[in-house]
């Protein structure tokens, strides 16, 4: 293999799993161990420069970065980043002065932003620094979207939500609330010089074909339409028995709010079987520890109805096929299963709709009536029209919306300026020693070997009679910094000088999970298949020196990877060193005040 | 040294052997030499061979004097029997825990200083008296625990840190070994895992005196450039007089498997030992002529290493001298104790 070239910030980037999972990039063991140092107002910083949202991400992140920690591939339990940062939004201090200024003179550019979700907020984030006028328009009373609208309160309390999308609010945004956009035409004609649609996916699937449906139809609920409903306090009731159909996260929040609602007993069905369900293991757990059975393989087969009144739903039941690899549903013939019920909620998808978007303004669509947007720029065939969030590509989570306004803002600024859209700014990196001491660090490398701390949460019987008391609770100080000593800090990078190598094995001999090898240099699935340990997970870097003074090459496989710095303690010339990778993903704006004085957090 | 434990994680995928241990069910406590002594490298090649051979570790004894090197001892084999003995008096003491339980695999880990200056009496008559046991010297040529001294194994040639010359000759432990009658004479690099692995295998499994001399280079004191026992050195001047490879007692050795095996060589546990020539042809089995090759290689500068001879007969101080069969402390008590009718017995033969 060739010498790899760690000049490429991705080689290091990638080596940090949770952050590279993270589709916006946050620096997550950075701020892990400012938790563990307990300076959660830059912890706090940290992840609202990157991610906008960090009380509401705390509590309800899809979190993509913890299947992807390292730790989960060295002992049971990822670690808990989610929940971490969620003790930073809850733990931090004044964070006022931090903020960015906003300039007073306007730059002359006016964008408007439709729909109110985290992906244009975001947009108004990254924007408003610059001087841009921003106009955000959307259709219901207040910002946030589906986080506001959606998302229940006993997972999300409404103070947190009103206080982050304050925040931006606060930055001077003109707010054009209570008004539904019906023509883009005529917002194009406002004279905008960019227009950002981040309406969101809001139409719900419905199973129209299902017999007794259109019967049914006083009972049958749309989950998204309920939870709006809820939120808005114009539902404050449901039926004694209540069945949901669906089994991803918009089902788990639907047969919770039901039993908040008053019902006596909720029943969720869902098509598949239950290692196919779509919704977060989490969510899963959530509602069965209220006592809330999941039926899977169970197909809905008709809504029966008497005197006008829906009755019960008729179930076939279901079993998986995989057919070189794709899932058919096959009918098992077991007797049907009957469920009576009052009420029905269906949580079965939702879809971006786009009826208020005349075809004739130059943005493409495709035979799906999906708009064509670019996965760089997030701009539509019609130049200065952009789009993100569930709006670009059908319904995703809150930190993509994230990432995609970061990206979004950055397009609208070089548009804005006449500049090519694809001369994006790199990301901010930085690499710096760790070494204070022959065997000192500046980093804390003596990690904990516990397992996973669970969160504790609100006593049940109190949590199931109250729609807005949230059920988690969150760690307390000493459980997160237990939780946070379970961090590798993968960012703390092992570099290797070549150079300075002689041979000697120290690393190799005391590396405790047998990452590191001196070998004859191969091709790379050979050199993979003959390491003390044969590195199996492809998705894992081979980190390979150039070529050492007896012929071989350092091979190290950074899988699991400790990032203890026991390698560099034994080495007797410092041909390893263990150096902290910073890597900040590139905003429209700095959000962070650039003078070094001024940057209370700067870690190092 | 480092200031924190060495973590408990493990890689997940890593290798068992026959009787379910890891490489790292092997190890000790955390090493606290300087970072990159040679010594850490032997450690990992003990580990490594112990592993390889399943041992059982609670039937090891790991016998050590004083020095870094002897040190070690702490650092592999955390459940293995033990003992520290004074500066230079190892070989007595395993000589003494040998005679009392021939049953144990006896493993000693000495330095030069230990072996070649204050020990070299007791040295001599574990060898002379053929002590079934490995005795590895990790040889850097110095007093590297008190701070860097000469050596009695330091080359003339050699100069210490600080650009001063050794006034005396130094002693080779290897031919001193061979002179006195030692079955399994060998040396090795610290720098070359593949080459002393296999070497420690075959000399914990020689019944009879083995010796290893493993040129371990001290990082602190003799790793500069007029040193000869620097890793740069030993690596500019190793010369390989033949390979060793380990075969299991299953298979058969044919020209085939090993091409070049010059020797086969059955252990006493059965399984075979192919040694190979790599370059002139050298016969460890022979001292008539390796002997004088060994020293040719000497005066050239060159630093001979491989299994340098070998006695095939196997024999051992418990043979030699007609002990007991098995471990005193397995002697029944009527064997230990046979009566007064027999005390009677042997006093009468003494009037
Ligand atoms: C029940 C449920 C639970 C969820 N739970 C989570 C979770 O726990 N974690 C997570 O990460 N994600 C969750 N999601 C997904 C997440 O809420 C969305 O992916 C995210 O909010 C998308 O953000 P967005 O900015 O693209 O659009 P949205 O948040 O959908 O916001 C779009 C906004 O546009 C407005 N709008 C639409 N059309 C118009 C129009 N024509 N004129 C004016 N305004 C308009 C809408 O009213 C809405 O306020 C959940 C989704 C659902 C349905
Ligand atoms: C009786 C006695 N004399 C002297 C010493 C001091 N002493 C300790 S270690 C050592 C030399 C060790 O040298 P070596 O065996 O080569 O070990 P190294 O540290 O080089 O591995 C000496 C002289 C001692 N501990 N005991
Ligand atoms: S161990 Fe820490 S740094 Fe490594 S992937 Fe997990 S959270 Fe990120
Ligand atoms: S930091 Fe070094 S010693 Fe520690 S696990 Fe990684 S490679 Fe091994
Ligand atoms: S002084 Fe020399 S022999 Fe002793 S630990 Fe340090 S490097 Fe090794
Ligand atoms: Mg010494």
């Amino acid at each position: 293999m060739d010498r790899t070239d760690t000049s490429d910030p991705s080689y290091f980037h990638k080596v940090v799993d949770c952050q590279w999972a993270c589709p916006a990039h946050t620096p997550v063991p950075e701020y892990i161990r400012l938790i563990a140092h307990g300076q959660y107002t830059e912890a706090f910083m940290i992840n609202w420069e990157s991610n906008v949202f960090p009380g509401i991400l705390g509590r309800t992140c899809d979190r993509p970065c913890e299947p992807a920690c390292r730790r989960g591939r060295i002992e049971e339990k990822p670690v808990a980043i989610c929940r971490l940062k969620r003790v930073a939004a809850d733990n931090r201090g004044v964070v006022d002065h931090l903020m960015p200024q906003i300039p007073a003179q306007k730059n002359g550019k006016r964008v408007a932003l439709i729909g109110a979700g985290p992906a244009s907020l975001t947009v108004a984030r990254d924007l408003m620094p610059l001087g841009y006028d921003v106009t955000l328009i959307e259709r219901d009373p207040q910002g946030g979207g589906l986080m506001r609208k959606n998302i229940p309160s006993f997972r999300l309390p409404v103070a947190v939500l009103d206080e982050e999308v304050g925040r931006i609010l606060d930055f001077g945004v003109t707010t054009r609330f209570g008004e539904e956009i019906t023509s883009l035409k005529a917002v194009l004609d406002e004279g905008f010089d960019a227009v950002f649609v981040g309406t969101g996916a809001p139409r719900g699937k419905d199973l129209a074909r299902v017999p007794g449906r259109a019967e049914a139809d006083a009972n049958i609920h749309l989950g998204i339409d309920f939870l709006a409903s809820v939120a808005f306090k114009h539902v404050e009731r449901i039926g004694k028995r209540v069945v949901v159909i669906g089994g991803g996260n918009t089902a788990m929040d639907c047969c919770r709010t039901a039993l908040r609602l008053g019902a006596d007993s909720v029943t969720v069905t869902v098509r598949s079987p239950r290692a196919d369900m779509k919704a977060s293991d989490w969510e899963i757990e959530d509602a069965e520890r209220e006592g809330i059975p999941i039926l899977d393989n169970h197909s809905p087969k008709e809504f029966v109805t008497e005197n006008g009144r829906l009755k019960a739903v008729v179930f076939e039941k279901m079993r998986a096929e995989y057919v070189d690899g794709r899932r058919k549903l096959i009918p098992t013939g077991a007797p049907d299963v009957v469920i009576e019920c009052d009420d029905v909620l269906m949580a079965v998808g939702q879809e971006n709709s786009f009826p208020w978007i005349e075809r004739d303004l130059g943005i493409a669509f495709n035979e799906w009536e999906e708009p064509a947007v670019d996965k760089e720029t997030f701009m539509s065939t019609r130049p200065g029209v952009f789009f993100g969030g569930d709006a670009a590509w059908g319904p995703e989570n809150i930190i993509w919306a994230v990432a995609h306004g970061h990206q979004a803002a950055i397009s609208i600024d070089l548009h804005c300026q006449d500049r090519d859209l694809q001369d994006r700014p790199p990301p901010e990196t930085n690499l710096v020693s760790q070494k204070m001491g022959i065997h000192e660090w500046s980093y804390d490398n003596d990690i904990s070997d516990e397992a996973r701390n669970l969160v504790p949460h609100a006593d049940p019987a109190l949590a199931l009679r109250d729609l807005s008391m949230e059920v988690e609770l969150g760690f307390d100080v000493q459980q997160a910094l237990d939780e946070a000593m379970r961090c590798l800090n993968c960012d703390i990078q092992t570099v290797f000088t070549d150079d300075k190598c002689i041979e000697c094995d120290a690393c190799m001999d005391i590396c405790p999970v047998d990452c590191i090898n001196f070998t004859q240099n191969a091709e790379e699935p050979e050199l993979r298949d003959g390491l003390r340990v044969p590195a199996l997970n492809h998705a894992q870097d081979l980190y390979v020196s150039g070529d050492l003074p007896t012929g071989r090459v350092m091979v190290k496989d950074e899988d699991v990877c400790l990032h203890c710095g026991l390698c560099a303690e034994r080495c007797p010339t410092g041909a390893w060193d263990m150096q902290k990778f910073l890597l900040k993903e590139a905003k429209a704006a700095p959000i962070v005040p650039a003078d070094p004085q001024e940057q209370p957090y700067a870690a190092e | 040294m480092t200031h924190i434990l060495k973590p408990k994680f493990r890689h997940p995928n890593l290798p068992k052997n026959g009787v379910g241990l890891t490489r790292r069910d092997y190890e000790g406590v955390v090493s606290t030499l300087c970072a990159g002594c040679g010594h850490d490298s032997v450690t990992a090649a003990i580990i490594e061979a112990c592993f390889e051979m399943e041992l059982p570790a609670h039937r090891v004894a790991k016998m050590s004097g004083i020095g870094c090197s002897s040190k070690t001892t702490n650092y592999f084999l955390n459940r293995s029997h033990g003992f520290n003995s004074v500066h230079g008096r190892m070989p007595s003491v395993t000589t003494g825990a040998n005679l009392a339980n021939r049953g144990l695999v006896y493993l000693g880990v000495s330095g030069d200083g230990d072996t070649a200056s204050i020990g070299l009496g007791q040295f001599a008559h574990a060898v002379r008296r053929r002590l079934n046991m490995l005795y590895i010297c990790e040889n850097n040529g110095t007093y590297g625990l008190t701070k860097g001294q000469f050596s009695a194994t330091n080359d003339r040639a050699s100069k210490n840190r600080k650009g001063l010359d050794s006034p005396f000759d130094s002693i080779d432990l290897c031919n001193v070994a061979i002179e006195l009658g030692a079955g399994f004479v060998a040396r090795a690099f610290s720098g070359d895992k593949a080459q002393l692995v296999p070497l420690i295998i075959a000399g914990l499994k020689y019944r009879g005196f083995a010796l290893i001399d493993v040129i371990s280079p001290c990082v602190t004191f003799n790793n500069h450039t007029s040193s000869t026992k620097s890793y740069d050195y030993v690596r500019d001047h190793n010369h390989m007089v033949g390979r060793l490879d380990l075969v299991p007692e299953a298979r058969e050795i044919t020209a085939e498997s090993a091409p070049g095996v010059t020797q086969n060589v059955t252990m006493h546990d059965g399984s075979q030992m192919a040694l190979s020539a790599v370059s002139e042809d050298y016969d460890p089995t022979d001292p008539e002529t390796a002997m004088p090759e060994l020293a040719r290689f000497k005066r050239q500068g060159r630093v001979a290493t491989g299994l340098l001879y070998l006695d095939e007969r196997q024999e051992d101080l418990h043979d030699l001298i007609g002990t007991a069969p098995g471990p005193l402390n397995e002697v029944p008590a009527e064997e230990l104790c046979p009566g007064s009718d027999a005390l009677e017995a042997i006093n009468a033969a003494h009037r």
